[in-house]
């Protein structure tokens, strides 16, 4: 019992021991908001990428494409866990609007009503959302071909990450050019050039929230990507994105879909233009965007390692207050001692009190940082308005609000984290102190 | 009247402090001998021994050589666990510098003894009555109206008079005393022995030390202690 009565009193009556509160609350706060902002980008950032592809790609890498998709649709269409798949074409071409200067695109062919089963295509729509299948049917020539834009492509986007939408898709014809490619991978003939280049009028924008992907991707019609960049006398694709049914382990339904592609390939691998089946491989949507996700994986990663030398500067700091504290409270242990408490009893009560630090700073500095992040975005507009200073510029970086959804969890870890940082620290004084013989702390001191 | 039994025998203590690269050897082979409700002075000058032989009676220290026996049983043979029993229960220590806990007030000092041997469910079974004992200890010891004082706001022989009262609280059979007047006034000094002498004639067993023979005179017995040795 004298342990609690000992910790409480030394928690209310020493300074230093206030300090050292203060010191993992600060800690804890740091870490629980760089954390959370940090995981919620990059959760953010995974959740966008996974709604653009869907659950699975089979696809190449190889801008020639390959065959016999639609019999791999039907296929895969008849697996159990597979609920929707959406062929598309992958190229690259030259946008070249009527009164501006041409850039390069990333263009994307799709069947907008499948590829909306698929990912978030219908979703990510200015004006077709509820009725993806007229995405590629511009408003004003609704027998043009039409193309959806990626939204930085055609619209302003301000300081507070807002678009200023007309009420309608305003008239603009671009034009897309690109090198047609036939089965053998050489460019093909377009009529007399080996450039193919053709009309769309801008129908509607897409908002996907990736900022690669909105400031460089056009999607048209399926057919018109498959005449502009595959020549050839059968019809090609870039890939099959893939939906599973809810609640189907991901893992699963890839190896089940592996599986399926294996067997399907053996047949067809000696079929005309067969070999382009050995390009493709299938990938869940983590291996299709590793080469966006996995930059924002390290960064997180360098944080979490940047924060564990914050958790050692915290041993540190703790180690120091506590060997403070205990050299100041020698002539206690020897008190204690004399009275018969036992060294696992001094070392428990220096350990517990480190306990009681760690866990008061933890929460301390939890509770401040949830306070904190259920104001960042008060706080950042505020010092908008008065400083015009931006955590994240609005108009490069494509994040709307700063997330601030605390999870509870990661709050548990930081926590358990921050106590055993303070016992670690706690560990040495609170051994020496046990140590200690009482004959050599007894001597001298008054009160 | 009848020789009472022993409660503590010490024979042939020897204990060596390293001092450096030099051991000093400060007592130099000691025998004691306390029968039951004795106040006993053991008197010397600086340095000659006399805290370290009391802190060897109080379990505190182990001799180099020799033996302390409490109750016939040899306090060196005596597991860690056994030793903090026999300072818990069976010793009362009392310092020259008090050594009362800053952070604890008066009362919560008294009863620090019994709430050190009591667990956290332990001690809510029994704080009311080693709060009863504790207040009674005060009353004794003319301290009842600074209960809920801390021990910077006292005077030097209410201190002392605060650390008695922790001594006693568990009902030792054996009193140490570590100089309980040297850092004090006569006047108060005094007081403080006319306490141990209230004590004493109420049965208690005292080992007193100090260096002032008009202190070793109130006790029952002086043993003189000189280089490290009982002084014959």
């Amino acid at each position: 019992m004298y342990k609690l009565t000992l910790i409480i009193r030394y928690l209310l009556k020493r300074r230093i021991t206030h300090f050292a509160v203060l010191t993992v609350a600060l800690c804890v706060f740091i870490v629980v908001v760089v954390m959370t902002v940090m995981n919620g980008l990059v959760g953010q950032f995974k959740q966008k990428n996974h709604d653009f592809v869907g659950d699975c790609v089979v696809g190449t890498k190889s801008l020639v494409g390959f065959p016999y998709y639609e019999e791999l649709m039907d296929d895969l269409e008849r697996i159990e866990c597979v609920e929707a798949v959406s062929p598309v074409v992958k190229n690259y071409a030259l946008l070249r609007p009527q009164y501006d200067r041409e850039q390069y695109v990333e263009l994307l062919g799709v069947d907008p009503v499948r590829h909306s089963r698929v990912t978030n295509f219908a979703q990510t729509l200015g004006y077709h959302a509820d009725d993806p299948a007229n995405a590629f049917v511009p408003v004003y020539e609704p027998n043009a071909l039409g193309c959806v834009l990626g939204i930085d492509l055609v619209l302003w986007r301000d300081a507070r990450s807002q678009y200023t939408h007309d009420a309608r898709p305003r008239r603009a014809a671009f034009s897309l050019t690109c090198f047609p490619l036939n089965a053998r991978g050489a460019p093909a003939m377009a009529g007399t050039t080996v450039v193919s280049n053709r009309q769309f009028y801008y129908s509607d924008n897409s908002h996907s929230g990736i900022a690669r992907v909105d400031g460089s991707t056009v999607y048209i019609p399926l057919e018109q990507a498959q005449s502009l960049c595959m020549a050839g006398q059968r019809r090609r694709v870039s890939a099959v994105h893939i939906k599973f049914r809810p609640g189907t382990d991901l893992r699963v339904g890839v190896e089940e879909v592996r599986g399926l592609w294996g067997q399907f390939k053996q047949k067809r691998i000696d079929a005309p233009d067969g070999r382009l089946l050995e390009t493709v491989t299938v990938e869940d949507w983590k291996e299709y965007r590793r080469a966006f996700i996995a930059p924002m994986e390290k960064e997180e990663t360098l944080m979490s390692v940047m924060f564990g030398f914050v958790g050692i500067t915290t041993v540190f700091i703790v180690f120091v207050v506590f060997y403070m504290i205990v050299s100041h409270k020698t002539r206690d242990v020897g008190v204690l001692k004399s009275v018969g408490a036992s060294c696992a009893g001094v070392m428990g009560l220096f350990s517990g009190f480190a306990f009681v630090v760690g866990l008061l700073g933890s929460v301390a500095g939890i509770a401040g940082g949830w306070l904190f992040l259920a104001r960042i975005n008060r706080i950042e507009e505020w010092l908008y308005q008065r400083f015009g200073f931006q955590l994240w510029d609005r108009t490069i970086y494509a994040i709307g609000e700063i997330p601030h959804e605390v999870r509870v969890h990661t709050l548990a870890v930081i926590a358990l984290f921050a106590i055993v940082a303070c016992l670690i620290g706690a560990l040495v004084p609170a051994y020496s102190a046990a140590r200690l013989r009482p004959v050599e702390t007894l001597h001298g001191g008054r009160t | 009247m009848g020789q009472r039994p022993l409660i503590l025998k010490a024979e042939r203590l020897h204990k060596s402090y390293r001092m450096g690269a030099t051991a000093v050897k400060v007592l130099k082979g000691v025998n004691l001998a306390v029968e039951q409700g004795q106040f006993v002075a053991v008197i010397g000058a600086s340095g000659s021994g006399k805290s370290t032989l009391l802190h060897l009676l109080g379990g505190l220290d182990r001799p180099n050589e020799g033996t302390v026996c409490f109750d016939d049983r040899d306090l060196s043979r005596m597991r860690a666990r056994e030793l903090n029993r026999y300072r818990n229960e069976m010793v009362g220590f009392v310092f020259q510098f008090y050594h009362l806990l800053d952070e604890l007030n008066v009362l919560e000092n008294v009863f620090l003894p019994a709430m050190v041997s009591r667990g956290i469910v332990g001690w809510w079974g029994t704080r009311a009555a080693a709060r009863r004992r504790a207040q009674e200890l005060l009353e004794q010891l003319g301290l009842q109206d600074r209960a809920q004082h801390k021990p910077y706001q006292l005077s030097g022989g209410e201190r002392q008079r605060v650390a008695i009262g922790r001594a006693l609280m568990n009902e030792p059979r054996l009193l140490l005393a570590d100089e309980p007047t040297g850092n004090l006034d006569s006047a108060t000094g005094n007081d403080i022995l006319a306490v141990l002498e209230r004590l004493h004639q109420a049965g208690q067993t005292i080992v007193m030390v100090t260096h002032d023979e008009r202190v070793a005179r109130r006790a029952q017995r002086v043993i003189t202690l000189t280089d490290g040795k009982v002084k014959i």
